[in-house]
């Protein structure tokens, strides 16, 4: 054991986060000072800071797992790869909610530092290789997220949305550091990787670490939004600024999904039958109430948050196979879910303007005759989230159905395929909305030119990966194999 | 090992025996003659002026979380100033980023007016 005073880390592998963390309280800083007129200036400070922050990902990629902090942070090709798309993601959404957060008051520096921060808090958590490492990034992700529900803070939904939010995010902290306390009572570390090595040395008590388990899995369940932990996911949805929502539907994915894997394969892959049985009820309870209850929704925003339990399921499903094919296609599943997220929220960003929430399907009547070209946008994000070819999300749900049937879950698979086809219902009735009834609101429809080309690239790649998949399928097998 | 803690329970039994006792004896040597009088609420020997439950500055919330977080901070201090020969450079380090950041968020507070009393 050295001495404290003599440690000297390696902080090459934490670039990233040191870029972002500085410029983020470089951003708070300057925002002060900034007149209010000119609030665009922390705008293109924060978008350049994500960049230089991406950008840094790639600068330092690992090939190998690199371990620095005394074991407490592990860099490596699968931590690369998800943080470098989280940043991409924070960039698409701050592009995408400029104009609605300017119409409502919320284009201020504090939307964009919490936005950094929470952003901070997935990318430690994604490269944590400790418990605790993993908590710290994990609360850090939801308080910012939690203030971000609540900065509307007239609206009385948006702060009802909050307090849901944080009250069952708190109670979500509990289960998991109850969980973790049992791992360590049973195998006397925090470290992830040494947990698998001493699970598999036969050093634990297995008992106290089965049931440590059981509190590690629910709260995994609560972040993704697996039923039956899901009830904040609705209400949280329909109350926070779209804006908002957008980015808590999508860059959490990432986290979340990081988090389960660092958990679970990471530390954990030795009861694998253990927690399968577990993701097997998660799985198919969030397939089938997320996409029957998603039909009976009239506000769109609600009726994506069911379709992101359902989704969860799917991506579980992928995920329970326990082996490597199981684990990119769920990763994959991730991937492709967030982009078509993405570029749906985009839409109902796109549609609503100041005093105007586009929030009820009835606001996409029309969509056709006002824009042709956002008319299909929206289809392909519609039909990529409901599993249509040739869109990404049709090879998504097929590599997760393969690799179900695989391990011979084949009554799983035809459930999620009957799911699947009851959940396409409510999808393709914004596609007969948008495509076949005439207009309510005939206001045209005005974004800027930077969104429009994202949001165009952004549509167009759920079409372009799903007729080429197997670069971004290849890039999520290696990544996993490279550090697993 | 377990009779190391006989003592403990002894003082515990002690402590809630001699607890009961007095207020047991209270409540039976004492007299006990209530009337709506005395068992009315007052307030300083007044009729109660208001409901308790008053609206008051949400101001004091945030004299409150802001006083928190800095004594928090000192409470940090403290144990770092002592064992500081032992952790060296890296610890004073450590310790001064930490600062840099709760500074950075002092800066933040002060200029958005949050120490101001008016």
């Amino acid at each position: 054991m050295p001495s404290v005073a003599t440690l000297a880390f390696d902080y090459v592998p934490a670039l990233p986060e040191i870029v972002l963390l500085v410029s983020a309280c470089a951003v708070l800083m300057i925002d002060l000072f900034v007149p209010e007129p000119r609030r665009h200036v922390s705008y293109w400070l924060t978008l350049l800071s994500v960049a230089a922050t991406a950008s840094a990902i790639l600068y330092v990629f690992h090939n190998t797992p690199v371990r620095t902090f005394g074991n407490m942070f592990v860099a490596d090709a699968f931590g690369d790869v998800l943080n470098f798309l989280t940043c991409l993601t924070v960039i698409l959404m701050l592009v995408y909610s400029r104009g609605y957060l300017a119409a409502r008051g919320l284009f201020r520096g504090e939307t964009f530092v919490l936005a950094m921060f929470a952003l901070l808090g997935m990318m430690v958590m994604i490269s944590a290789n400790h418990f605790l490492t993993l908590y710290l990034g994990l609360e850090l992700m939801s308080l910012s997220l939690y203030a971000l529900v609540a900065l509307h803070r007239e609206s009385g939904t948006a702060v009802e949305a909050a307090m849901k939010y944080f009250v069952l995010g708190a109670l979500a902290s509990g289960l998991l550091l109850y969980g973790m306390s049992m791992i360590y009572g049973a195998t006397g570390t925090l470290e992830i990787n040494r947990v698998t090595t001493i699970i598999f040395g036969g050093h634990a008590n297995r008992t106290i670490l089965i049931f440590g388990l059981v509190f590690v899995v629910s709260a995994i369940a609560f972040k993704l939004g697996a039923v039956p932990y899901h009830m904040w996911v609705p209400d949280v949805y329909q109350g926070a600024p779209t804006a908002i929502t957008l980015f808590i539907g999508t860059a959490p994915e990432f986290a979340a999904f990081a988090f389960m894997t660092r958990m679970l394969v990471g530390s954990l892959a030795a009861v694998a039958f253990d927690w399968q049985g577990m993701l097997i009820v998660l799985s198919l309870l969030s397939m089938i109430v997320g996409n029957v209850i998603a039909i009976s929704q009239s506000n769109v925003k609600r009726m994506l948050a069911y379709s992101a339990i359902a989704n969860m399921g799917f991506m579980l499903m992928g995920f329970l196979a326990a082996n490597v094919n199981g684990y990119s296609a769920a990763m994959f599943y991730v991937v492709t879910y967030v982009m078509s997220s993405l570029a749906g929220f985009g839409l109902v960003l796109l549609l609503s303007r100041a005093g105007f929430e586009a929030e009820n399907l009835d606001d996409f009547k029309g969509l056709n005759q006002r824009s042709p070209w956002y008319a299909f946008l929206m289809l392909l994000a519609m039909f990529s989230l409901a599993g249509v070819p040739p869109t990404v999300g049709f090879y998504a749900k097929f590599a997760v159905i393969e690799a179900a049937v695989d391990v011979g879950l084949v009554w799983l698979a035809v459930v999620a395929v009957l799911a699947s086809l009851i959940g396409a219902f409510y999808y393709v009735r914004i596609v007969k909305l948008m495509y076949f009834d005439d207009p309510v609101d005939k206001a045209p429809l005005a974004a800027r030119s930077d969104m429009q080309v994202l949001l165009s690239l952004n549509g167009l790649s759920l079409l372009f990966f799903g007729i080429f998949p197997q670069q971004l399928m290849g890039m999520c097998v290696v990544a996993l194999t490279r550090s697993y | 090992m377990l009779q190391l803690y006989f003592p403990v329970l002894l003082f515990i039994l002690v402590g809630i025996g001699l607890g009961l006792i007095m207020l047991a004896l209270g409540s039976l040597v004492s007299p006990n003659r209530p009337d709506p009088e005395k068992l009315s609420p007052y307030e300083c020997g007044f009729e109660a002026f208001e409901d308790a439950r008053m609206k008051f500055d949400v101001r004091y919330y945030l004299i409150a979380i802001l006083f928190i977080l800095f004594d928090l901070e000192i409470a940090f201090l403290f144990p770092w100033a002592v064992v500081l020969p032992e952790i060296g450079i890296f610890g004073f380090w450590s310790m001064m980023i930490f600062l840099a950041i709760l500074i950075v968020g002092f800066i933040y507070e002060w200029k958005k007016g949050a120490l101001e009393w008016e």
